[in-house]
C-alpha cells in the first residue's frame, strides 16, 4: 500500500501545481491555490497512478482571523489502490472558487452545502441555491459569526392561520458550559500547566 | 365488551333497565359512553416520524408491544388517522409540512408529542434550525418524556390519550 502512496505521490508532485503535499496517518493530503484546483482534481482523478474516482466529501472550515477566511477540503476516495485524498485550498470571504462539478457531477450538492453554510460561491455551478436551510433563510450558520440560536424563530399564528416568523426570544437563555471546549479553548489549564512545570 | 360507566351519571331508569337486559344479552349504555368506547378503541395513529424516536414508535406497532391490540394502527394519511403522534425533531423547514398535516385530519383530532425534541426542542434548544416544541405549530395533548422514549413509555401516553378522552370526550365539541 506504501507504494502506491508514493507513486501517486511522485505522479501528483511531478504534474501539478502545488503549495504543499504530505503523507499523513497512510492518506495523502494536498493544497493548491483556487486556480490550480480545476486541474489538479482533474489529473488526481484520470491519473493511471491515482484514480481517485470518488468524492467523498467537500467540507468547509472558517477561520475568522484569516485574511483568507474559508478553508475548503475535498476528500477523495481511489478504489483502484485503495487510497484516499484530501486537497486543501483557501479563500477569502469575496471570491469564488471554480466549481468541479463537470469532473465530479457528485460534487454538486456538497457545493450547494457548503454555499448554505458558509457562503461560499462556486463560479460555473449549474444550480447554486441553498440545500438544508429553510425556505427563505438568511444567513449562513457554520460561519463563527454567526448566533447559535439563529435569527428568527418560528410559530403558528391562530389569527392569520400560517406560520410566523420571529425574531428570537429565548425563555431561559444559553449557559456557555467552559469544559474543555476545542473551539473557546481554556485559559485555566494552560496556566495549571505551566505552574505544574 | 369493556364499558366505562364510572364516569357518567346513572340514573334510576337506567338502572332498571340494565337490569332488565342484562341476562337477555343486551348491555345498556349510555350514547356517550358508545361514542368514547369507539373513540379510545380504535385510535389510528398518523406515522410523524422525525428522528431516532420514530424507531420506537415503529417497536409499539411491533408485536412485542402490539398495540394493536388497543385497536390502534399506524396510518400513512392524515386523512385516516385519529392521533398525531410528532415523534422527533421539529426542524423549521418541516413545521409547514406538519401543520398542513395536521389541518388535513379528520375532528376530533388528538395529538402526541413524543420525546424531548417535540416536547420543548431538547438536545437542540438552541439551535438556529429547531422548533422549540412542537406545541408552537400545533395543539398537543400528551406529551411524552424521554430521549428517546421506550415503546412502553409511548404506550402508556397512548393509554393517558384514552383516559383523556374518555374523561372529557362527549358529542358535542
Amino acid at each position: 500500500m506504501s507504494e502506491q502512496i508514493e507513486m501517486a505521490k511522485a505522479a501528483i508532485e511531478k504534474n501539478c501545481k502545488l503549495n504543499d503535499i504530505d503523507v499523513n496517518l497512510g492518506q495523502l493530503q494536498l493544497s493548491v491555490d483556487p486556480v490550480n484546483l480545476i486541474q489538479v482534481i482533474d489529473f488526481v482523478k484520470n491519473d493511471p497512478s491515482c484514480e481517485f474516482k470518488q468524492i467523498t466529501d467537500i467540507a468547509g472550515v472558517d477561520f475568522p482571523e484569516n485574511e483568507k477566511r474559508f478553508e475548503v477540503i475535498y476528500h477523495f476516495l481511489s478504489f483502484r489502490f485503495n487510497l484516499r485524498l484530501r486537497v486543501k485550498t483557501q479563500i477569502s470571504e469575496v471570491d469564488s472558487l471554480p466549481s468541479i462539478t463537470s469532473i465530479f457531477p457528485a460534487a454538486n450538492w456538497f457545493e450547494r452545502e457548503a454555499f448554505d453554510m458558509y457562503g461560499i460561491t462556486f463560479t460555473d455551478h449549474p444550480d447554486l441555491r441553498r440545500i438544508l436551510t429553510d425556505y427563505g433563510f438568511e444567513g449562513y450558520p457554520l460561519r463563527k459569526d454567526f448566533p447559535l440560536t439563529g435569527n428568527v424563530e418560528i410559530r403558528y399564528d391562530e389569527i392569520d392561520k400560517k406560520i410566523v416568523h420571529e425574531p428570537v426570544k429565548l425563555q431561559q437563555d444559553f449557559r456557555n458550559f467552559d469544559i474543555q471546549s476545542p473551539w473557546e479553548g481554556t485559559k485555566y489549564l494552560d496556566k495549571e500547566a505551566k505552574e505544574s512545570e | 365488551m369493556a364499558i366505562n360507566t364510572n364516569i357518567e351519571e346513572t340514573s334510576p331508569e337506567l338502572e332498571r333497565l340494565k337490569k332488565l337486559y342484562a341476562d337477555k344479552g343486551f348491555v345498556v349504555t349510555s350514547i356517550n359512553n358508545l361514542i368514547n368506547w369507539a373513540r379510545t378503541g380504535s385510535l389510528h395513529w398518523m406515522t410523524f416520524g422525525l428522528a431516532c424516536c420514530a424507531v420506537e414508535m415503529m417497536h409499539v406497532g411491533t408485536p412485542r408491544y402490539d398495540v394493536e391490540r388497543f385497536g390502534a394502527a399506524p396510518r400513512a394519511s392524515p386523512r385516516h388517522a385519529d392521533v398525531l403522534i410528532v415523534a422527533g425533531t421539529l426542524t423549521n423547514k418541516m413545521a409547514a409540512a406538519l401543520r398542513k398535516a395536521y389541518d388535513q385530519m379528520p375532528e376530533p383530532r388528538y395529538v402526541i408529542s413524543m420525546g424531548s425534541c417535540a416536547n420543548g426542542g431538547g438536545y437542540y434548544h438552541y439551535s438556529y434550525s429547531v422548533v422549540r416544541g412542537c406545541d408552537r405549530i400545533i395543539p398537543v395533548d400528551v406529551y411524552v418524556p424521554g430521549c428517546p422514549p421506550t415503546a412502553e413509555g409511548l404506550l402508556y401516553g397512548l393509554l393517558q390519550l384514552q383516559k383523556k378522552i374518555r374523561r372529557e370526550g362527549n358529542i358535542k365539541r
